[in-house]
């Protein structure tokens, strides 16, 4: 048994699809299971998931990942929990059931709580004490909404009978018991960085705020206990026995240490449904002057709490799945970058993809998406380019942002997730930054990022700098647009952002 | 040799007697022009249904030939779709054997680098995605042109290119070559495309087991090869298990 090699698992709950990795003592992957769960889009705006069937995918999954490696469970020394963060579910601890579709992140149905909000409380002072803007990204206004849903949800959840968590909290909930299994009961917790995205939590004390719980009408009692990003969060009893589970952690904030950016000044830009920029800011708390939030990147148990600013960009790879299943303008995701290839330009066509209103550097909760300068030479190849465009302009947006808040430029990006595989995107993303875009030999950090953490809160690695060595260049695009032509798409760029925030702002409108 | 299979026949006869009519044909009209009892048609009728062949516009309806069967061939596997699949394989072979991965498959004529991981020593290196390996002399083109067909055709009446004096260029020492690969599952190229370079490549499966592309690891013959000059044992093994983990997330073997 000494001898038998041990491994550390990861499960990265996203907005997509499920995975759960393992990987070996060098960070290199050993097995991967995955599955795409159902979203459903009941009206405009609004984006919902169905928990139980994302925990029945997990059910599947871990067990696969392991049999594929011919691993048993006693050979996963820890697991690491990482997920979509900001994404609300309430459920009920007694049926395991819960009580509502989950509100996910991209959802934009919560204008009028917002509004509420906003009158009884000073926004700049929840931005003081949260780091976020009063916006319908963050969980407290999706938990309002969803308490004020149905009848007595609200009663229920003041006499304890609900329970509230992003994905992390249920997932684990479930693995460690839930409403009962074998004897044990799940354990309602959940960590600082996704604590951090709910807009209940304070930055400087790393527990709710009293003051805000009030605002959002939500009892303490339904909320998870915060932990730090690596802890002790007992073993798995569902659906295998006896794994330690090792860290907790929002995926963005996971692939930052995926990344190994552990030191203040370090950056990386994850591109999955959505896109997020991550500049760790050491120990301290700093503000954004120029629209990024501040938001714990983690906390490793008997350390202080590490912060990070953040550049969120809501649509990035969610925008190719939209022409895949909404268009049917290609069958597979991939297919983008082979459509778009076959121009050389985009035909002056641009797409400002503002589904979720536009997040960072903007923060507009109204706008919506345009697509414009549409001619009869615009072919579906033209705006297919367009598409993956947008995910490079919107990049070089929070790239500027984070540029101005350093006040020294980045010399390079270090970019993951699973776009990087379009090649033709990361060189449009060198090409408008004006900066070599590099990725590393793991693409899949937020899986590693879990793993790392969970791995270090067991002693399996000794401590985050031994984790340097596992990181290794295995792409890198320089830059060769030509740069009139640059500065005149960045132009035309603005000018159509400035239409996608116009079109929402007429009077009049209502999404619901 | 063993006969010909019957109801292969019949179905090829169909199949033909549908691309010649320029009306859809009915079940009764099918079996009356080849001759054969209204069962036997009707059971080789929906198996081409049900494999996509032909198709009706209603049920009951008339029979015409699908369009599906006019794209077989281009149908084959997106080289950008084949990298995002692949990438997670490469990353780890790259990182095990420290060596460059590469992902080549057979398209438009031409073998052509899908994808490509830099080796991990931090040098200079430029990724060569969309470049051509050479079929005869690289070891990505050896195990397509040993298991992919078209590949193998292409190569049929084209002088083989010497790059160097270990490229073989031999027809008969290349089928015997071929052979070997296709008996071991792999392939090797030591110095054959460039002096000094080996490479080690196995086949990438889909799910009805044909092969689509190559994957390998390419570097100097010092650090891939034995004193013997042969590929290393437990570098084969890195690249033949990176490929059926490929194949298998394509589909091969597994049961969703």
């Amino acid at each position: 048994m000494v001898n038998t090699p041990r491994y550390v698992a990861a499960l990265d709950q996203g907005t997509t699809s499920t995975r759960c990795m393992v990987f070996d003592r060098h960070g290199r992957m050993v097995s991967i299971a995955q599955r795409e769960h159902r979203r459903y889009f009941p009206r405009p705006g609004w984006v919902e998931h169905d928990a139980a069937e994302i925990w029945s995918i997990v059910r599947k999954i871990l067990p696969q990942a392991l049999s594929e490696a011919g691993l048993d469970a006693d050979q996963i020394i820890a697991l690491g929990v990482t997920n979509q963060r900001e994404t609300t579910v309430v459920w009920d601890p007694r049926t395991g059931q819960p009580v509502a579709k989950a509100i996910v992140w991209q959802d934009t149905r919560t204008g009028p709580v917002l509004s509420r909000v906003g009158l009884e409380f000073d926004a700049d002072e929840i931005r003081t004490r949260t780091g976020l803007p009063l916006h319908h990204y963050f969980s407290a206004p999706k938990l309002r909404w969803l308490l004020d849903s149905g009848p007595e949800l609200q009663d229920r959840a003041v006499r304890g009978e609900l329970l509230f968590g992003t994905m992390d909290s249920w997932i684990t909930w479930n693995l460690t018991g839930g409403a009962g299994f074998d004897g044990h009961r799940g354990i309602h917790v959940t960590d600082v960085t996704n604590a951090s995205r709910t807009m209940l939590m304070n930055l400087q004390t790393l527990d709710w705020d009293d003051d805000l719980l009030a605002v959002f009408g939500v009892p303490r009692s339904m909320l998870p206990q915060i932990h730090p990003s690596t802890d002790s969060f007992g073993l798995t009893r569902d659906p295998l026995p006896g794994i330690p589970i090792g860290a907790l952690i929002g995926d963005q904030q996971a692939s930052l240490m995926g990344q190994t950016a552990f030191d203040a000044g370090q950056a990386k830009c994850t591109f999955g449904t959505g896109s997020f920029l991550l500049l760790n800011t050491g120990q301290e708390i700093v503000r954004s002057r120029h629209g990024l939030i501040t938001t714990v990147a983690h906390k490793i148990a008997g350390g202080p709490a590490v912060y990070a600013l953040e550049g969120s960009i809501a649509v990035a790879g969610g925008l190719v799945q939209w022409c895949r299943d909404s268009l049917g303008l290609i069958r597979s995701p991939a297919e983008i970058e082979t459509l778009a290839a076959g121009v050389p330009d985009n035909g002056g066509c641009y797409v400002v993809p503002a589904f979720s209103g536009l997040f960072a550097p903007y923060w507009n909760s109204a706008a919506q998406g345009i697509m414009v300068g549409l001619t009869s030479y615009v072919t579906k190849e033209h705006i297919a380019r367009a598409v993956l465009e947008a995910t490079a302009w919107q990049t070089r947006d929070v790239v500027d942002a984070m540029n101005a808040d350093a006040g020294v430029p980045t010399l390079s990006l270090a970019v993951d997730g699973g776009m990087t595989a379009d090649n033709l995107l990361m060189q449009m993303v060198a090409d408008v930054l004006d900066i070599p875009v590099v990725r590393p030999m793991m693409a899949e950090t937020v899986a590693l990022g879990a793993g790392y953490a969970a791995g270090l809160a067991v002693g399996y690695w000794s401590d985050p700098q031994v984790l340097r060595r596992h990181w290794q260049r295995a792409g890198e695009w320089r830059p060769r647009i030509d740069p009139a032509r640059r500065e005149r798409e960045l132009a035309q760029w603005r000018a159509a952002v400035s239409l996608a925030l116009s079109w929402g702002e007429r009077s009049g409108v209502d999404l619901s | 040799m063993p006969g010909n299979v019957q109801s292969v026949e019949r179905a090829a006869a169909i199949l033909r007697l549908l691309a010649e009519e320029n009306e859809p044909l009915t079940l009764s009209q099918v079996a009356t022009a080849l001759g054969l009892a209204k069962g036997t048609a009707h059971g080789i009728v929906r198996t081409l249904q049900e494999v996509g062949f032909i198709e009706q516009d209603q049920v009951n309806g008339p029979y015409r030939v699908a369009t599906e069967v006019f794209r077989l061939g281009w149908t084959r596997l997106d080289q950008n779709e084949l990298r995002s699949k692949t990438m997670n394989w490469t990353d780890a072979l790259a990182a095990r054997t420290g060596e460059s991965a590469r992902v080549a498959a057979f398209h438009a004529g031409r073998a052509q680098v899908a994808h490509h991981v830099f080796r991990g020593d931090g040098g200079t290196q430029v990724l060569v995605t969309g470049s051509i390996v050479p079929l005869h002399a690289s070891a990505l083109g050896k195990v397509l042109l040993a298991f992919d067909p078209g590949a193998g055709r292409s190569v049929v009446k084209t002088q083989l290119t010497p790059f160097t004096h270990r490229t073989i260029i031999e027809r008969v020492s290349l089928h015997r070559e071929l052979a070997t690969v296709r008996d071991s599952g792999w392939a090797g190229a030591v110095g054959e495309v460039e002096p000094g370079v080996a490479g080690i490549a196995a086949p990438i499966r889909d799910a009805g087991g044909y092969v689509v592309a190559a994957v390998g690891i390419e570097g100097s013959i010092d650090r891939l090869c034995d004193d013997r000059m042969r590929p290393r044992a437990g570098l084969v093994t890195h690249v033949v298990r990176v490929g059926r983990a490929i194949s298998r997330e394509l589909g091969h073997g597994r049961e969703w």
